[in-house]
């Protein structure tokens, strides 16, 4: 694997796999009264967060703290940074504190990047502007694997908690639903989830799909109502309140109507097929709080697996090339 | 330009030998290896075996004589902006890149969009001497687009203003664009559009295709130039006046300025040495230094723009350099200033480009990067060709240098060069402005 985790694109289909596998490894230490282990002791993790968001940075946080790691959170917002202090200068205040990580979420693209040039830690990309989310959609594909790939390689019933170790995505068909130009989170995931095997579909209306999404390895389709009924996995995206007011579509209402998951829509799904939405979710545009709160979605399953996975990634790109199992068993026990 | 020398009254009237120097052909004649002596500031003979006591002597053997190059677009950022670049050390950049003459761009601070202004940069590339400065004045008020700036009076002025662009700002206007246009015939000026329709770039970051696809970053789509340069044909046929279309970067809009052309409209183009050379796929890395407006596009229109180039559709080349202090390229794409320097590396670029790749001669080259952008600025003294009784403004060039990689520290003070480590040929050994030498050796003289 590379020491950086900046783009999906860095992840050749064995490192992903790896890191599935690692996190299917670390998801039993959630279960059990201690959920530490020692693997990071003495290791710095910084979280430079320049935007809010609770949910990534205390997942992050978590994962990093359940591996014994410090943690420092270096938040924009009162910071040198809110004073005009450049992204350089922030870090090489943090390469002169000695981190071995940096976890970073930025409002521009390509921030996770040009940190990488300027430290010498890790970078872990935890969303950058509208480029990538390349975390958010390990956790997708860690969730797919574990609702729908059993043991035997495929689709399982519903309610299997372990995922097959070793095995890809092949041949599940997933369809990303809304805001793909500006997503992070669809473009990390059209990435990963075609490296795994799986055959991804855009459902969106044209204005909100990039101009050369023809180049990108995943078909397109402007009804959502033609994708349902053959899709095993519906991922819905964050409609962005701006988008609202910029005529990428008419009005809510109308988007909603052709674009929005709702019970009816739903029931278009073939049986086993699930659910999914990064959040935060508007309720009520993009998903009905009926599907949000149905058995179909694993929206709060991906906050679990969220930690699981940057659990493994910082313990892959920090601790080690591949993960000792019977170390972890015997301190795990 | 009539301005006098600045230097010594010894250098002024110092006469040089060029001895053994490649002059190129006229059409009638062919290039031809010969001797040339300059002096009083004009070329005085041209002929093998000139012995004239009393003149310095420059050893030429293998370098091509170029009439001196003109930059129909530079931004030399004095007043305002001194930290990136002033007109001394901008100058002195476009010296050691063969050149004999810029034309300023007007976006400064304040605006050059008065007679005040224009004089003052007319008057401090006088005093730096390393070549002409040609003020071009802004079309509108603080390039606000809103009202005119007072054209007449910058055409009146000592700087003589010929050229006018909001530069960095398109002229979006067209009923504004249609009045600059038809007002400038009165003194033969030209309106030089930087052709950029704003709503469709609004926060735009790279080249709409696929690497702002990939790389997350806002789209410019090709289209947004093109719907402007359409719109100001037609407003330049209709009207009658003179149109330059700045920095053209995509192969729709070379097809346009064909089709104009083809009609007999007044219009001329200009290429940027980086929109020849480079395509966006170099943004892979998010580094600033290739963040550039237009951005760079793909290499389809690469090599678009060069067959244009070679065959005529695009007059010339132009440099858009634009100096840019370091800490405005060491920092996240979107926030990055746009531009690149030029100056010191467009030859080199050009002769890579369309020399080695066969579409240009040198008589192309000197028609391309002197000849025409003179023609097009109204500079009546700059971009003749170098015979008996033209202005000694001239460029020494080795084009047998062997490549070597292109360092960022220059004479500009900034160091923006998208070409920096990049290995390309030639070299600029000596640069002659009516006869005083103002490089020599590859060095400031």
């Amino acid at each position: 694997m590379k020491r950086h985790l900046i783009s999906a694109a860095d992840l050749s289909r064995a490192d992903a796999l790896l890191i599935l596998d690692t996190a299917e490894e670390l998801a039993g230490l959630a279960d059990r009264p201690i959920k530490k282990l020692p693997t990071l002791r003495g290791r710095t993790v910084v979280n430079l967060f320049y935007e809010d968001s609770t949910r990534t940075r205390i997942s992050f946080e978590a994962a990093a703290k359940r591996l014994s790691a410090d943690v420092i959170n270096f938040s924009a917002k009162g910071s040198s940074v809110a004073k005009g202090e450049s992204l350089k200068d922030t870090a090489l205040t943090l390469e002169a504190m000695g981190a071995d990580a940096v976890v970073i979420r930025h409002g521009a693209s390509g921030a996770a990047h040009r940190l990488a040039g300027w430290v010498r830690g890790s970078v872990l990309n935890a969303g950058d502007g509208t480029h990538e989310h390349p975390t958010q959609a390990l956790l997708d594909a860690f969730t797919i694997r574990r609702r729908l790939v059993g043991g035997s390689g495929g689709p399982s019933p519903r309610g299997n908690t372990v995922g097959a170790r070793g095995a890809g995505l092949d041949g599940l068909r997933v369809t990303i639903v809304g805001d793909v130009l500006h997503s992070r989170v669809a473009r990390s995931n059209v990435l990963l989830l075609s490296t795994l095997g799986a055959e991804v579909t855009l459902a969106a209306p044209p204005t909100l799909l990039p101009h050369a999404v023809g180049s990108w390895p995943c078909t397109v389709s402007y009804d959502l109502d033609s994708e349902l009924p053959k899709s095993d996995v519906v991922m819905m995206l964050r409609v962005q309140q701006e988008r609202m007011t910029d005529a990428y579509f008419p009005s809510v209402r109308e988007y909603s109507r052709r674009y929005g998951l709702d019970a009816a829509r739903m029931a278009r799904l073939p049986e086993h097929a699930i659910v999914m939405h990064p959040g935060p979710m508007n309720r009520g545009v993009e998903i009905a709080a009926e599907v949000a709160d149905s058995v179909r979605s694993t929206i709060v399953e991906q906050v679990a697996n969220g930690v699981t996975t940057r659990m493994a990634v910082l313990y892959l790109l920090l601790g080690g090339t591949e993960f000792p199992a019977t170390e972890f068993r015997a301190v795990a026990r | 330009m009539t301005a006098g020398n600045p230097g010594t009254p010894a250098e002024t009237h110092a006469r040089w030998l060029i001895r053994g120097v490649t002059v190129l052909g006229d059409g009638v004649q062919g290039s031809r290896v010969t001797d040339m002596l300059l002096s009083g500031g004009s070329v005085t003979a041209v002929q093998s075996g000139l012995n004239h006591s009393g003149a310095r002597v420059l050893d030429a053997d293998g370098l091509i004589a170029l009439p001196g190059l003109v930059d129909l677009h530079t931004h030399l950022r004095e007043p305002g902006r001194e930290d990136a670049e002033t007109v001394e050390t901008g100058t002195a950049a476009a010296a050691l890149g063969g050149y004999t003459a810029v034309h300023a761009m007007a976006n400064t601070d304040p605006v050059a969009d008065n007679a005040g202004v224009v004089e003052q940069v007319w008057r401090l590339g006088r005093t730096a001497g390393h070549c002409d400065v040609q003020p071009v004045g802004a079309v509108t008020f603080g390039l606000a687009g809103a009202r005119l700036a007072e054209l007449g009076t910058m055409a009146d002025s000592a700087a003589r203003v010929r050229v006018f662009s909001d530069d960095g700002r398109c002229v979006s206007d067209p009923l504004l664009m249609r009045r600059a246009l038809e007002y400038v015939k009165a003194f033969d000026g030209v309106i030089a559009q930087h052709a950029q329709d704003p709503r469709l770039t609004e926060g735009a970051q790279l080249n709409e295709g696929e690497m702002s696809a990939r790389l997350g970053l806002a789209g410019w789509p090709a289209v947004a130039e093109e719907a402007i340069i359409a719109r100001d044909c037609l407003l330049a046929a209709h009207v009658g006046s003179a149109l330059h279309i700045c920095h053209v970067s995509t192969a729709g809009s070379v097809e346009i300025i064909r089709w104009a052309k083809s009609k007999g409209w007044p219009v001329t183009a200009e290429v940027t040495p980086h929109h020849l050379l480079l395509t966006d796929e170099f943004a892979v890395d998010y580094d600033p230094v290739f963040k550039v407006n237009p951005p760079l596009r793909t290499g389809a229109d690469v090599a678009e723009l060069r067959r244009a180039l070679a065959d005529g559709t695009i007059d010339c080349v132009a440099t858009d350099h634009a100096p840019h202090p370091v800490e405005a390229k060491e920092t996240e794409w979107a926030e990055a200033a746009f531009g690149m320097t030029g100056l010191e590396t467009a030859l080199r670029v050009v002769h890579q480009a369309m020399v080695d790749t066969g579409l240009l001669d040198w008589r192309g080259v000197a028609d391309r990067m002197s000849v025409r952008p003179a023609r097009i600025g109204r500079l009546t003294r700059q971009g003749i060709p170098l015979a008996v009784g033209a202005p000694a403004n001239l460029t020494l060039y080795d084009p047998a240098a062997p490549a070597e990689a292109v360092v960022s520290a220059g004479a500009s003070k900034s160091r923006n060069t998208p070409f920096a480590g990049m290995e390309l040929p030639g070299r600029v050994l000596a640069t002659f402005l009516r006869g005083v030498p103002t490089v020599l050796d590859g060095k400031l003289a």
